[in-house]
């Protein structure tokens, strides 16, 4: 089974065979051929990523590490210690991604058949996706950071085009798409300086950014397995100098006193620690839309849904909690930064989820509350529930891909009614209709049912509703918060819990808020009256989807839940990430917890549903907390975002601006051009050319050469001379040079005879 | 006590490209009485199929890829096949193809598409092979024939065109002349060493020199007699009076052909007798070859009024042929380089690799001539360039490259081939020839830009015919000048085995 591991290349060259495919026949295959390339390498990848499963099982979840082909050593510069493999890494957290990226990846891609059908670009679109695909899963097999980088790099290249994939709309459309996509290209920027930062300090201070080397078995360093640490440490210590980065920083915490040099300073380890977590934690705030960089997800959902669903929600997103999970040694070791994380997480679930409750636009709610539930797994990380967090990415993938394909799929509806009035001549072209604006919909459920019932089951789970799977992941989080503040007193676990605990409140109510205004009451626009079920490839993923929404939280019951732990075994999830994740922990089951989460958000629903009743909803040109006076001022503030794009522009980029306009105008132009550039360089250059030119350079160096040209010349025309024509004259020059010859070889021997 | 070899012991397999070429010639030659005067071009294919087959064979021979029969002698010693000779006739086939694909053209509107061009063209090639492959003297004063006869016959192939006829009757009253030093040459150095093979004469020159045989002055003599002999064939001061007349007489595809021919022929020679044969022959032991300082002052002398005088030349075949003069003491410079035994190799791979670059550039350069030039043979003047660079972009693109690349400058294989001759000329402590030449390039460039400005920064109407044989052949220069130029690793691998100096 172990030569399973080395199948994994395939992972990244079976989609990349299958958008060079598409790329150079895609407009020779036409729709269908380009969907079944598309879909099936996305397909393949997905089987090859569950015969890894199979293969991980069947070798007690050994970590493999597998050369690739074609790339060898990549970067290599050996006289400077620098040894960069390309090298795959399979072990179950690497698994876990592959399968969550290519199974929901290959979901989405047949849903995006039906999304797509008609688009005159159809096949760039898949193109992209399975570009995208090549990218996320290179970065999450990757055995180092820097192949993470590449693919974290490669998947914003895929998601900056994905966004903007409509720029062409007509009507100022295809301009916002581009902003859009521009704006989430130059945050996330921002936040992969901090990674690249954060990777040369780590190269700096390690030598190397492979995670293990090959044959390198982590080293565990849990407090309770103190022997087998004592262990292994012994073993690592006899092969000094070469460990991947993980098991070198266990052995300098273990060892203590290690000092990283920085020429002009030096740090302590564990300081250096905080500096490279910290400055991940940025590159994480970037990819995964945390606070301050999470402004770009909301807009990027100007792409197509499928995109938002796939990159924008299940996937690419997450790269940033997989990557601080990949680091976990590293954020174990410094509670400064786990501290941090935890409120950045907290704050951004909280933030994200209070927004989300202002908004009309169905996917920009569905987008909010990506950036509040991918708060949640960072503030994981903080609290140290790696296992937690990357739970939570699983379900999430599985009900947020769900909401936002069910939300296409509304989409889709609306658009049909709205076509079928156009083509009846019902109603004049109405201006103002957006068909993913939740005032113009309702009464959707009877329209759409399959739509509303896979909606529903999406929603119950992402509020955290027993049995769904969101219930679980959530579960296991808050628990574990709690657990740190109850356990070691820490302050960051019980802020993590107090904040997390009110976001999942705001969660369940924007949500069933969501679900009255699209799906209950009455249609409140004629589009939404003539609103059609989507056909059966749209549809078929949503019930697949929705199916694991139900029962993905069944990998992971938490230990002493009556029936179920019996049923499909006790966190069988975490036990799993524990060979992989070094500090992956099992949480604790507390019933008393649970029941109040549940009860919270069960809570929170029947206040949804009492605000958003069928009344309210009959006219929702005014929402309902806008037109009480108790919640007026609070729902402006969520329906405006906060202010939050305006602070920056005001304190941001507006100041950045008038610097750059004052750096381009006072110092570029008229000092450096102005000034220096025209006054002191160009002048005195002039000067100094000028007599270099009429004296110098036509005085002497001329002359001499014009000279030299003309006594060139004449002997020439001398020379010219003796060619006369006639072979007489060339058989005695014939004669007189072998005489010249005869005597320059005799002149040594003629000298000795003569006795000069 | 006179044994006859038996045909086996001959190694007859060595002698392969060549002698195939020689055999195939005569049946060419034969085969040409049925082709019908109209239809010539039939001869001129074959000849072209033949020259392919046989490059093939070379350069798998160069590649070591095949070895045709076994060991480096043939004919008792008469022969020698390394890959000295397998160079040479890389060079030298490569030469004759591009000729045949100059000439077809030029001979069908010009009138004089006669079947023995090609023939004789095939002879000549043969000389220049068996001259790189001669291990006795006899064979170079028979393969210099070989070469010679052929040419001047060519040189008055446009009969009855007075220019044509005076240069054919001009080379070859003064090839004859020249002939008979080399004769005398060799006559003297039978009688110093007894022998004419070249291994034994270097085993004799070496016992002379160690004072145990006398003769001396019979060598020398003979050594400078064969040096003029030689030194006539490659056209160095002061033997090159005959050069700008003929080449200017001489229809100009035969020109293109033997401006490279005879001068590979010639160098060839003149590396096997020189660096091989007498290669030992010092004054004293140990010390430089004694026919080093004269082959430097030639070549000093050729650089400077080949250079010179192409100056004020106003016609482009006259100006190409004291440029040819000038590469030739460039090639002096390598030749006498190898007069030290430590450089030896070096110097004559150096001039494997100047003759290599030379004959793309030099056949490629006079194909744009034989392009502007008019059926009556007028029209090779320098103002025929003038302004072909709007007319012709690409001709005019392939002649600057040309003339970058006679001028010496980097990305040619003009460069790559000065670049080797100087280093050798460094290495064996020849300072003088090397400032000389490299001050001499620089004067070169004077008359090979005035002709790129002529191109380029010029206007005039141009009439210019270039049917696709010359097309491809201009092509073919160019593409390999600028290759070699960039590349010049494919040179030095080529020319990696070559070694001339006897073991021991």
């Amino acid at each position: 089974m172990e030569n399973f591991f080395d199948l994994v290349p395939l992972v990244v060259f079976l989609p990349l065979a299958g958008l060079l495919i598409n790329l150079f026949a895609g407009k020779q295959l036409g729709e269908t051929g380009v969907s079944i390339v598309a879909v099936g390498a996305s397909a393949a990848a997905f089987l090859v990523a569950v015969l890894l499963w199979i293969a991980q099982v069947d070798t007690g979840y050994q970590a493999a590490v597998i050369d690739a082909p074609l790339l060898g050593d990549w970067i290599s510069i050996p006289s400077a210690g620098v040894n960069i493999p390309w090298q795959f890494r399979v072990d179950t957290l690497s698994v876990t991604m592959m399968l969550v990226v290519t199974g929901v990846g290959s979901l989405i891609h047949f849903y995006a058949v039906g999304y797509m059908h008609g688009d005159e670009r159809f096949p760039r679109f898949f193109v992209y996706m399975n570009l995208f695909l090549v990218f996320m899963l290179l970065l999450v097999t990757g055995n180092n950071f820097l192949m993470m980088f590449v693919g974290w790099e490669g998947v914003g290249l895929c998601s900056y085009l994905l966004i903007g994939f409509w720029f062409d709309k007509p009507g100022g459309e295809g301009w916002k798409n581009s902003d859009a996509a521009r704006k989430a290209f130059i945050v996330n920027r921002i936040g992969d300086f901090g990674l690249i930062l954060g990777m040369l300090i780590t190269f700096w201070t390690f030598g190397t950014l492979d995670y293990y080397l090959p044959d390198e078995k982590p080293l565990v360093a849990h407090t309770e397995t103190a022997d087998v640490e004592a262990h292994q440490a012994g073993q690592a210590a006899g092969s000094a100098g070469l460990m991947g980065v993980f098991n070198q920083a266990e052995t300098w915490l273990e060892e203590g006193d290690h000092q990283v040099e920085f020429g002009l300073f030096s740090l302590s380890f564990e300081a250096t620690l905080t500096v490279i977590t910290l400055l991940f934690l940025l590159g994480a705030a970037g990819k995964s839309a945390q606070i301050p960089l999470f402004v770009w997800l909301p807009d990027a959902m100007a792409g197509p849904t499928p995109v938002s669903a796939f990159i924008h929600a299940a996937t690419m997103v997450t790269a940033g909690v997989y990557m601080m999970v990949r680091s976990n040694v590293f954020y174990h070791a410094s509670d400064v930064s786990s501290f941090v994380v935890t409120l950045v997480g907290a704050s951004t679930a909280i933030v994200a989820g209070f927004i989300a409750v202002g908004q009309w636009d169905i996917k920009r709610v569905l987008a909010y509350s990506t950036v509040s539930q991918l708060g949640f797994m960072v503030a994981a990380v903080g609290v140290g529930a790696y296992a937690a967090a990357m739970f939570h990415l699983v379900t999430h993938a599985f009900f947020k891909a769900l909401l936002f394909l069910a939300s296409g799929s509304v989409i889709h509806g609306m658009e049909h009614g709205h076509h079928h009035l156009e083509h009846d001549g019902e109603h004049v072209h109405d201006e103002t209709f957006d068909p993913q604006d939740m005032r113009f919909m309702g009464g959707l459920r009877r329209k759409m049912p399959l739509t509303y019932w896979t909606y529903l089951s999406g929603t119950l789970a992402l509020a955290g509703i027993i049995p769904f799977a969101g219930f679980w992941s959530k579960d296991e989080i808050l628990a574990d918060a709690l657990k740190l503040g109850v356990d070691e007193g820490r302050l960051d676990g019980y802020l993590g819990f107090a904040i997390l605990l009110i976001a999942a409140v705001f969660t369940a109510f924007y949500m069933w808020r969501q679900v009255s205004m699209i799906f209950l009451g009455g249609p409140r626009h004629n589009a939404a009256d003539h609103a059609e079920e989507s056909g059966t490839v749209m549809i078929a993923p949503l019930v697949v989807l929705a199916f694991f929404s139900l029962v993905a939280g069944m990998i992971n019951i938490p230990g002493g839940f009556p029936v179920l732990d019996s049923l499909f075994g006790e966190h069988k999830f975490t036990g799993w990430l524990e060979h992989s994740v070094t500090y992956a922990h099992a949480g604790q089951f507390e019933g008393l917890l649970a029941t109040s989460a549940v009860v919270l958000a069960l809570a929170a629903i029947f206040a949804a549903r009492a605000v958003y009743n069928n009344r309210a909803l009959k006219d929702l040109s005014h929402d309902p907390l806008e037109l009480d006076e108790r919640t007026s001022g609070m729902f402006a503030l969520a329906n405006a975002k906060l202010y939050w794009d305006e602070f920056y522009f005001k304190f941001i980029i507006y100041p950045f601006q008038r610097a750059a306009r004052w750096l381009a105008e006072q110092l570029d132009w008229h000092f450096w051009h102005d000034f220096v550039h025209e006054n002191v360089i160009y002048r005195h250059f002039q000067r100094v050319t000028d007599f270099l030119t009429q004296p110098v350079d036509r005085g002497i160096i001329d002359r001499a050469f014009i000279r030299l040209a003309e006594w060139t010349q004449a002997l020439a025309a001398r020379v010219r001379v003796i060619q006369t024509g006639y072979v007489r004259t060339y058989a005695l020059s014939v004669l007189l040079g072998a005489l010249l010859v005869m005597v320059i070889i005799l002149f040594p021997v003629i000298r000795e005879l003569l006795g000069i | 006590m006179f044994e006859v070899p038996g045909l086996g012991d001959l190694n007859v397999a060595a002698t392969l490209p060549v002698t195939s070429l020689v055999l195939g010639t005569c049946i060419l030659l034969i085969v040409d009485l049925f082709v019908p005067t109209d239809r010539k071009h039939i001869t001129a294919w074959l000849a072209a199929l033949g020259i392919g087959v046989l490059l093939v064979l070379a350069l798998l021979a160069l590649g070591e890829i095949t070895e045709f029969g076994d060991g480096e002698e043939a004919f008792s010693g008469m022969f020698v096949a390394d890959a000295f000779t397998d160079m040479i006739n890389v060079i030298a086939l490569i030469t004759a193809l591009l000729g045949v694909m100059v000439a077809y053209n030029y001979l069908e509107r010009t009138g004089i598409q006669r079947g023995e061009y090609y023939v004789l063209l095939l002879f000549a090639t043969a000389g220049v092979m068996f001259m790189g492959a001669a291990g006795d003297l006899v064979v170079v004063f028979v393969a210099l024939e070989l070469l010679s006869i052929p040419l001047y016959i060519l040189s008055g192939f446009r009969r009855p065109q007075e220019a044509s006829e005076e240069s054919a009757l001009k080379y070859f009253l003064l090839g004859a002349f020249a002939s008979g030093f080399l004769v005398y040459g060799i006559a003297l150095i039978y009688g110093a060493t007894g022998t004419t093979n070249l291994h034994d004469i270097w085993q004799a020159a070496g016992d002379i020199v160690a004072g145990h045989k006398s003769g001396r002055f019979l060598l020398l003599g003979g050594a400078g007699l064969a040096l003029v002999g030689l030194g006539f064939k490659v056209a160095a001061v002061p033997f090159h009076m005959w050069t700008p007349d003929v080449y200017q007489g001489a229809p100009t595809p035969v020109v293109a052909y033997m401006s490279v021919a005879a001068k590979a022929g010639g160098f060839a020679a003149m590396a096997r007798v020189l660096a091989s044969g007498l290669s030992n022959f010092a004054l004293d032991p140990g010390e430089a070859a004694v026919w080093q300082d004269t082959v430097w002052l030639l070549a000093i002398l050729t650089m400077l009024l080949g250079n010179v005088v192409a100056i004020v030349q106003t016609d482009l075949k006259r100006l190409l042929a004291y440029s040819s003069i000038a590469h030739a003491g460039y090639i002096l410079i390598a030749v006498a380089a190898a007069g030290t035994a430590a450089v030896a190799d070096e110097a004559v791979q150096s001039v494997a690799i100047y003759l290599m670059a030379y004959a793309l550039t030099n056949v490629g350069a006079f194909a744009v001539i034989v392009a502007v030039e008019r059926d009556d043979a007028t029209n090779t003047g320098l103002d025929s360039m003038r302004g072909l660079a709007n007319a012709r972009p690409w001709l005019a693109a392939a002649m600057a490259l040309f003339m970058f690349s006679l001028t010496g400058i980097p990305l040619t294989a003009g460069f790559v081939g000065k670049w080797f001759v100087f280093k050798a000329a460094l290495a064996a402590d020849l300072i003088p020839a090397a400032v000389v030449g490299v001050v001499t390039s620089l004067v070169s460039a004077f008359y090979y830009l005035r002709i790129v400005w002529l191109m380029y920064f010029e206007e005039s109407e141009v009439e210019v015919s270039t049917p696709w044989p010359l097309a491809w052949a201009i092509g073919v220069a160019s593409v390999g000048t600028l290759l070699l130029g960039m590349l010049p690793y494919i040179l030095t691998d080529m020319v990696r085995e070559i070694t001339l100096a006897f073991g021991g």
